[in-house]
């Protein structure tokens, strides 16, 4: 995508625009969100101000995954924020774009930070390194206010339509097929494959470790694993 | 049914918290640059939360007792290999959802 380093209207509505084909992603899940949520005995408003709250469908399911279990509460906050720690990556990677904006902006930046903002963001400014940071701050702005009231709308409409769905739906299964969906395109390589399976396998052997804290441990040994495999992957190619 | 205190407990800390992790380079470290190691675990924290959160679903679901069910086995692995292939969580999603109520049909 190439981009005019004059304008700065059009830098918003860049990024709005390329945002776009997200839509078909992000309201299929927030409906999903919507319906488990109620389903799991949210109110209405319980479910859209966590929604409006926390903007990370993912870990939302998480925590609505083991509140089900009865987890404690510790348990369920420490999983579903393990869930989100790969925003602290993105957070980081956006340093070197949006690190001089003022401190107001990134504040308020910090709040839109979700993967489809991130994804498109890093890649139209590594691909126009001359974008100025205005246009840098609007682009990104354009991303989130296509994305927001979408995320938002269908959260609502899938709470609203929530307990009217009889159980033939297997909606019981909407939540482990949505987050095959999250994790299936991150398998990239063998150190991607060697984690999922250990976390599996590990979530399986510690299923009755106390407090549900099964997951957390099955978690930290995978991305060992997954680390490791990795570093001797680089070893075995730097030796041949 | 969850009580309502535990449910608010954990909107306002999870909301709290993901807005402290998305603030925290952008906002407080700057330019600074993170341990190599750490940036390498944090690569692996999708993949290693994710299938563990969804095996128990697979294996022991709910909706039928607990006792493994062919329709969303089959389900979660169209989902699994759509996903991949494609590089897509909507394919994954449609092929997913797809393949249960196909299924479910067809055996019931």
């Amino acid at each position: 995508m190439k981009f005019s380093p004059t304008s700065k209207k059009s830098a918003f509505w860049l990024g709005y625009r390329d945002n776009i084909p997200f839509w078909l992603i992000v309201a299929p899940f927030g409906l999903l969100f919507g319906v488990v949520a109620t389903e799991a005995g949210f109110s209405i408003f319980q479910t859209m101000i966590m929604t409006a709250f926390v903007v990370a469908g993912s870990s939302q399911f998480t925590a609505l995954t083991l509140l089900q279990d009865d987890a404690p509460t510790f348990i369920i906050l420490a999983t579903s924020l393990a869930v989100n720690l790969r925003m602290a990556m993105y957070s980081a990677a956006l340093v070197p774009h949006l690190g001089r904006a003022p401190l107001g902006i990134r504040a308020l930046f910090a709040y839109f930070l979700v993967d489809q903002s991130y994804a498109t963001s890093i890649n139209i400014y590594t691909n126009n390194p001359k974008m100025t940071l205005s246009q840098k701050c609007r682009y990104f702005m354009g991303s989130f206010a296509c994305l927001l009231p979408v995320w938002l709308i269908s959260t609502l409409i899938g709470a609203l339509l929530g307990t009217k769905i009889p159980p033939e739906y297997a909606l019981d299964f909407a939540m482990p097929i949505c987050f095959i969906a999250l994790s299936a395109p991150m398998m990239r390589s063998l150190p991607h494959f060697i984690a999922a399976l250990v976390s599996m396998i590990g979530t399986l052997v510690f299923i009755s470790a106390p407090y549900s804290s099964g997951l957390i441990i099955a978690a930290f040994l995978a991305m060992i694993a997954g680390v490791q495999t990795e570093n001797w992957q680089k070893r075995r190619l730097k030796n041949d | 049914m969850t009580e309502p205190i535990k449910i608010w407990i954990i909107i306002f800390f999870l909301g709290i918290g993901t807005y402290l992790i998305r603030f925290s380079f952008l906002g407080l470290v700057g330019d600074r640059q993170l341990p190599k190691w750490f940036i390498q675990h944090l690569n692996f924290v999708g993949v290693a939360v994710m299938p563990g959160l969804i095996i128990p679903f697979l294996v022991w679901p709910d909706a039928t007792g607990g006792t493994l069910d062919a329709p969303r086995l089959l389900a979660a692995i169209a989902a699994f290999c759509f996903g991949i292939w494609k590089r897509s969580a909507l394919w994954s999603v449609i092929a997913g959802i797809s393949v249960l109520y196909l299924t479910m049909f067809i055996l019931n």
